[in-house]
C-alpha cells in the first residue's frame, strides 16, 4: 500500500482544499496519472499518482481542506496492471506499514465533520449556508462580528471575505467595525520607477533576436566556464601511421560502405582505449560524489549552419573503426537535416570536437556539461620533424584535452593524452 | 539566467488558445520547448472557473449569444470571469521547478509584473490581502486565474486596457462584488503593444527570465 499525501505547494501553504477525485475507489491508477486535484488561491493543480495500482482508500473528500502531508487515500500496488486486484479486500492481516498508523482515520469519514463547530452565536440573522459556516470555520471568523448584506441581512460568501480582507488589512481585533465598504488599502508595492521607452534604435543596428539554440548554446558554455576549472594541455600527435592505414582503407571504405574515411574514428576509437585506462575521464561530479560511469558515451561535436550540437554515440566501445565511422556520419547527416532524437544528444560521458576539419591547428575547447574533459583535434599537416638527428616528413596533429581541474589533475589529464596519442602512434590493424 | 519565449499572438479565440495552451504544456512538460510566455486578446467570452458558481453568471445563455458573447466552463483556478476585446491575456506556461515550486509565491509574482508594468505608464496599482488580482483604488484591473499540472503552469491573467467595461455586467467577477476599471478607465490611453512590452519586460525581470521574443505563424509556434 502506498499513501498518497496532500502536498505542499509552496512554502507558506500549509493546507489545501482537495477539489476533485479523479478517480474513484476500486479505480485503477497508473503511476503519474493525475489523481486528485486541489486548489489554492486561484490556482487549481492536478496531482499525479504517486505509484501505479488500485485506489484502494479515499480518505478525504472532495470538498475538504486538509493539512499538508495528511494522508488523502492509499494505492494498492499488488494488483499488478490488472483492474482490480485477485484480492478483494485486503484484510486487516497485511501489516500496515509501521509508520502509517496515527492518521489511519477510519476509511469513511464521516460526512458532516463533527469538528468543533462553533456554537452559533446569537444575533446572526438569517440561516447560514454551508458555504459561509465553513468560510468561518476554516478561518476562526465570529459570525456575529459580520453584519449580512444578503437577504434578509443574511452573511453571504462576499461578506465573509470583506471581513477577512478587513481583519488582514488591520490586525487589531476591532469589536465589530462595519465592515462593508472594505477599505482596498493597496498594499505597498515595491517601488518601481517610470522606465522610459527604450532608445530609438541606431540607424546602423540589425536587431535580431537570438533563436533557441543559440540562446542554449550561450546559457550552456558560461554555464560550463562557470563550473568547471578549465584547463587545456595539448600534445603533439604523428599521425603517419594512420595515415598510411586510411590512405589504404579509403578506396576500400568509400566503395564498399559508401563512407568516405576521416581521422575522426581513429580519434575516437584511441580516446575509448584512453578512457578505459583512465575512468575518472569518463565521470561526472555529483555533489560531493564523482560518478563513474559504465558505459563509455562519446559526444561528437557537429557543426550546424547557425549552431552546434553534440550527438552522442553510445556505447563507443564497442565499436570499430568501420563503425565509429558509420555512426558519426549517419548523426552529423541527422544533426544537419534536424532529425536527432532527444534521446541522442543525451547521456554523453565524454566528447570529441573536430575543430582540425575547419583548418584549426589548436584550440582550447570548452567542457560539454556534465563532463569532466573534452579532446580537440586539431588539422593533420605533413610537417619536417627531426627524428634520429634527421629530417623528416611526417603527419603532425595536435591533441588538446580540456579537463575539469576540480577532478582530474594535471599529471592525469597528460597521462590519459599520453595514452590517446601513443595509440594513434603506434596503429595496430587489430585496433582496426 | 533561464529562457522565456514570449509572442504576442493577438486575436486568438477561447477553444482555439485552449487547445494551443493544453498542446504546449505537454510539451513544455516533455522539455521540448522552453518556458513561455504568450500575450493575445479573445473576443467576447465568458468563463467559468473549476470551482465556479453559475450563480455568478448574472445573464441567462441566451442573452449572452444576443450579445455576441460566448461562454466557456474551463480548468484554471477562480470563479467567472469575462475577456474581451481591449483586454491584454497573459499566458505563462512555465515550469515552475525551475523557479520556485511555491503556487503562492507564482501567483503574487504575476501579480507583480502587471504592477510593475502599470507604474510605468503613472498607475498605483496594488493588491488587496485574501483577494488574488490587481486593484486600483479598489477597483479589480486584473484578474488571475491558473491550473498546474506537474508545476507546469497554464491560464494567467486577463489586464484591462480599453476593455468597454460595461460587459462585465453579465456576471460577478471571480464572485466579488467589486468595481471593475480599466487603464484607459484611469486616464492611461496607451496603445496595446506598449503595454506587452512592459509587461514582457517586468515578467523577465520578476522572474529571472532572459526574454527572447518570437515571430509568428499562424497555428504552430516556432521552436527550433
Amino acid at each position: 500500500m502506498t499513501d498518497v499525501i496532500m502536498p505542499q505547494m509552496g512554502e507558506s501553504i500549509v493546507e489545501g482544499t482537495l477539489t476533485k477525485w479523479r478517480k474513484k475507489p476500486g479505480e485503477h491508477v497508473e503511476r503519474d496519472e493525475p489523481l486528485f486535484e486541489i486548489s489554492t488561491d486561484k490556482v487549481d493543480t492536478e496531482i499525479p499518482s504517486p505509484a501505479a495500482g488500485t485506489l484502494a482508500e479515499v480518505l478525504v473528500e472532495e470538498g475538504k481542506t486538509v493539512g499538508i502531508n495528511t494522508v488523502v487515500a492509499r494505492i494498492d500496488e499488488s494488483g499488478g496492471n490488472g483492474a482490480r486486484a485477485a484480492t478483494p479486500a485486503k484484510p486487516a492481516a497485511a501489516p500496515p506499514p509501521a509508520a502509517a498508523a496515527p492518521p489511519a482515520a477510519p476509511p469513511p469519514p464521516p460526512p458532516p465533520a463533527p469538528v468543533s463547530e462553533p456554537a452559533e452565536p446569537a444575533g446572526i440573522s438569517g440561516p447560514l449556508s454551508p458555504l459561509v459556516r465553513k468560510m468561518a470555520r476554516d478561518n476562526n471568523i465570529d459570525l456575529s462580528q459580520i453584519r449580512g448584506t444578503g437577504a434578509g441581512g443574511r452573511i453571504t460568501k462576499q461578506d465573509v471575505e470583506g471581513y477577512l480582507a478587513q481583519r488582514q488589512a488591520s490586525p487589531p481585533r476591532a469589536a465589530a467595525p462595519p465592515p462593508p465598504p472594505a477599505r482596498p488599502a493597496a498594499l505597498p508595492v515595491e517601488a518601481t520607477a517610470y522606465v522610459p521607452p527604450a532608445a530609438e534604435t541606431p540607424a546602423r543596428v540589425r536587431v535580431e533576436p537570438m533563436s533557441t539554440m543559440r540562446l542554449k548554446i550561450a546559457e550552456h558554455m558560461v554555464m560550463s566556464k562557470r563550473t568547471s576549472a578549465h584547463v587545456t594541455t595539448i600534445h603533439k600527435v604523428d599521425m603517419t601511421k594512420v595515415a598510411k592505414v586510411r590512405e589504404r582503407l579509403k578506396t576500400d571504405f568509400q566503395t564498399r560502405y559508401g563512407l568516405s574515411l576521416t581521422y575522426l574514428p581513429f580519434v575516437t576509437r584511441a580516446a575509448v582505449e584512453g578512457l578505459r585506462a583512465f575512468p575518472i575521464v569518463n565521470a561526472s561530479i555529483e555533489g560531493n560524489n564523482i560518478l563513474y560511469h559504465n558505459e563509455i558515451n562519446i559526444g561528437i561535436a557537429v557543426a550546424l549552419e547557425n549552431g552546434l550540437i553534440v550527438p552522442v554515440i553510445r556505447n563507443a566501445d564497442e565499436k570499430n573503426v568501420l563503425g565509429l565511422q558509420r555512426a558519426i556520419a549517419d548523426l552529423a547527416a541527422r544533426a544537419r537535416s534536424r532529425q536527432l532524437k532527444p534521446d541522442e544528444v543525451q547521456g554523453g560521458t565524454f566528447s570529441i570536437t573536430n575543430f582540425g576539419s575547419f583548418g584549426s591547428v589548436v584550440a582550447t575547447p570548452i567542457i560539454n556539461q556534465p563532463q569532466v574533459a573534452i579532446l580537440g583535434v586539431g588539422s593533420v599537416e605533413k610537417t619536417p620533424v627531426v627524428i634520429d638527428d634527421a629530417i623528416a616528413i611526417r603527419s603532425i596533429c595536435y591533441l588538446s584535452l580540456t579537463f575539469d581541474h576540480r577532478l582530474i589533475d594535471g599529471a592525469l589529464g597528460d597521462q590519459f593524452t599520453a595514452k590517446v596519442k601513443s595509440v594513434l602512434e603506434n596503429w595496430s590493424e587489430e585496433v582496426l | 539566467m533561464r529562457n522565456c519565449l514570449w509572442r504576442d499572438l493577438g486575436l486568438v479565440n477561447y477553444a482555439d488558445a485552449f487547445e494551443l495552451q493544453r498542446a504546449l504544456v505537454s510539451r513544455r512538460k516533455r522539455g521540448e520547448i522552453p518556458d513561455q510566455f504568450l500575450l493575445l486578446e479573445h473576443p467576447h467570452t465568458i468563463t467559468l472557473g473549476r470551482n465556479g458558481h453559475m450563480e455568478n453568471l448574472l445573464a441567462r445563455e441566451e442573452i449572452l449569444e444576443r450579445a455576441g458573447v460566448a461562454f466557456h466552463p474551463t480548468d484554471r483556478g477562480g470563479d467567472i470571469t469575462y475577456h474581451g476585446p481591449g483586454q491584454i491575456v497573459g499566458y505563462p506556461i512555465l515550469d515552475l521547478r525551475g523557479w520556485k515550486r511555491d503556487v503562492l509565491a507564482y501567483v503574487r509574482a504575476i501579480e507583480q509584473v502587471i504592477i510593475g508594468a502599470l507604474a510605468d505608464f503613472g498607475l498605483q496599482a496594488g493588491r488587496i490581502p485574501a483577494m488574488t488580482g490587481v486593484w486600483v483604488n479598489g477597483a479589480k484591473i486584473a484578474a488571475i486565474g491558473v491550473h498546474i499540472s506537474r508545476w507546469v503552469t497554464s491560464h494567467g491573467f486577463a489586464l484591462n486596457v480599453s476593455t468597454d467595461l460595461s460587459y462585465f455586467q453579465y456576471i460577478v467577477p471571480c464572485g466579488l462584488t467589486k468595481p471593475v476599471t480599466s487603464m484607459s478607465a484611469l486616464g492611461a490611453r496607451v496603445p496595446r503593444e506598449s503595454v506587452i512590452e512592459r509587461l514582457v519586460f517586468h515578467f523577465g525581470r520578476v522572474f529571472q527570465y532572459d526574454m527572447a521574443g518570437a515571430n509568428i505563424e499562424t497555428g504552430e509556434l516556432i521552436y527550433d
